[in-house]
């Protein structure tokens, strides 16, 4: 059943700001997550969007997985993922009858869903809406732009690998950012080394050639911080 | 740019052209005679195109960033490195092509013959295409909806003149979306061999690879096997293994055991892997001990035993 467009639904969210990556397996959900959660323990009350329809990893990374979600007057109820209430989410995982399910849809029909995130999710009071993506620039990515431009999204994370695939996506990824007049915040390099749990080595570059992700750091915006490889992912 | 208007129904549904989005666009007319839920012409153009090509295989994850691409191009190279063997690589990732760089073809660009347009060649026996070879720069991005991205798809199918090839293997983008609808779609009357499935052993990954086993289950497509990437970490100063994405519930072993799907092969993380790709250089040939290339090998040879068990009906009645 779709809800008449709230105009409301966005307007308590003081920031908006999109993780993407022209590349996959980056870490974008990984960074979405751990971004809320950091600014939860700063005091922030955050909202998490996920318009990954085919692969949404976030409920599973807060642990949320098979949650409902719930109508009120405003449109739909997003998942709160803790006792306090400082973190909600939305995703398409939790409208699905199995985790297996999958979401074989084309374009137009991923547009509508992700127009029904952004307008008909009654977000209420946030200081920041995290909206994860899935990787690339198409229907997701412009769905989510034209939706959101009208409440002024701070801007865009982009992450990236420090392999040269990775970096060639993410030039790309900045291209999008600047035709659709994004501003990047910052790119965020992960995945830069592993810390061999047996030796203590620091494993530098354990997917790429040394320098790839260099040429692009000194053309485009500020790399935030160099994140070696997680022992424990989810 | 708007290629077609928000909204849009799309083509084969039931309310193309006669739906409130469709005022205005050019092809109202076309979809409301109900043309664009005919079969599409092309669907036969490929399959005739595709007569002189013996094995697809689809390249699939539901999961980005497994080694999809890098699984591609090194089983293209490894079936090539049989001079007799005519191996074909096509890259459907239109938004994030990263088959160019990883085979050494950065710069490239495509030429037009008379027969259609030609592959770029890494050997005498190796073609290659991709939307990487048609951007005039490495920063152009491809900001592309849906149907267009399928008509890129299919002019890469039925445009392209491949040639006398012994395999054609196209490496998707993650997910279950436009790209393999339309890649399963336009080969469809062709006759694909099967699809291997690549993901890494963390549940984060196997999930979606298990919605990606769905989709194949949904358009009927052969699984050939799944490849689990990234199994394991060999430390290059200590030598000892390390697991960097923990198979918390099992890997993809107790998956395919679950799902009755052939295991292929596990493929530990090599970090000469990433250097290889970054060159545009074979790792087989880079790194011919690795373990990993071990691993490459053997699950190479498995795809090629299933395809030569697995022969499309119209070759026996050809052979008979």
């Amino acid at each position: 059943m779709e809800v008449a467009a709230e105009p409301g639904n966005l307007a308590g969210v003081r920031h908006i700001i999109l993780v993407l990556s022209g590349k996959g397996g980056v870490g974008k959900s990984t960074i979405s997550t751990e971004l809320a959660l950091a600014l939860r323990h700063a005091g922030k009350k955050v909202g998490i969007l996920d318009v990954d329809l085919c692969g949404p990893s976030i409920p599973r990374m807060l642990r949320a997985q098979g949650r409902a979600v719930h109508q009120c007057d405003s449109g739909w109820v997003p998942v709160f993922v803790d006792q306090e209430q400082s973190i909600s989410l939305m995703s398409v995982g939790f409208l699905l009858e199995s985790p297996d399910e999958a979401v074989v849809w084309r374009g137009p029909k991923k547009n509508a869903l992700i127009k029904q995130f952004v307008s008909d999710v009654a977000w209420g009071q946030l200081d920041y809406l995290v909206v994860d993506t899935p990787p690339g620039t198409s229907d997701e990515h412009m769905a989510a732009v034209e939706a959101l431009r009208p409440y002024s999204p701070l801007g865009a994370l982009v992450v990236t690998t420090p392999q040269a695939v990775s970096v060639g996506d993410v030039r790309r990824e900045l291209t999008f950012c600047r035709k659709t007049g994004l501003q990047v915040v910052g790119v965020v390099e992960n995945m830069s080394g592993f810390v061999c749990p047996h030796c203590a080595a620091l494993c530098l570059w354990i997917l790429s050639s040394r320098g790839a992700w260099r040429k692009v750091e000194t053309s485009s915006g500020t790399s935030l911080r160099v994140l070696p490889s997680p022992r424990s992912p989810p | 740019m708007e290629e077609v208007p928000q909204g849009c129904p799309g083509t084969g549904s039931a309310q193309a052209g006669r739906g409130a989005s469709c005022q205005g666009c050019p092809n109202q007319r076309l979809c409301a005679s109900g043309a664009g839920a005919a079969p599409d012409p092309a669907i036969e153009e490929i399959k005739e195109k595709m007569k002189t090509v013996k094995h697809k295989i689809l390249v699939l994850s539901g999961k980005g960033g497994v080694g999809k691409s890098t699984f591609s191009a090194h089983l293209a190279h490894g079936l090539a490195e049989d001079e007799n063997t005519q191996v074909a690589l096509l890259d459907i990732d239109i938004c994030g092509p990263s088959i160019p760089k990883i085979m050494g073809l950065e710069g490239e660009q495509v030429h037009q013959s008379g027969s259609g347009w030609s592959p770029v060649f890494v050997e005498d026996n190796l073609g290659v295409m991709s939307v990487g070879f048609l951007l005039s720069s490495p920063d152009d991005a491809v900001i592309w909806r849906g149907p267009k991205k399928n008509g890129m798809i299919k002019q890469f199918l039925r445009d392209v003149d491949w040639g006398e090839v012994d395999y054609l293997i196209v490496d998707t983008p993650p997910g279950t979306s436009d790209e393999h609808l339309s890649a399963v779609q336009y080969l469809s009357a062709a006759h694909i061999d099967g699809a291997v499935i690549i993901t890494t052993p963390q549940e984060v990954s196997l999930q979606d690879v298990r919605k990606e086993i769905n989709f194949c289950h949904k358009v009927k497509l052969p699984i050939i096997g799944v490849v689990e990437n990234m199994s394991v970490f060999i430390c290059p100063k200590c030598k000892k293994e390390s697991q960097i994405f923990p198979p918390t519930t099992g890997g993809a072993e107790v998956m395919c055991q679950d799902l009755k799907i052939p295991l292929l092969g596990k493929v530990p993380l090599d970090p000469h892997i990433g250097k290889s790709c970054d060159k545009g250089q074979s790792f087989l040939m880079d790194a011919p001990d690795s373990p990993a290339t071990l691993a490459y090998r053997s699950i190479i040879q498995r795809i090629q035993e299933f395809c030569g068990h697995h022969q499309p009906k119209e070759e026996h009645f050809l052979s008979s």
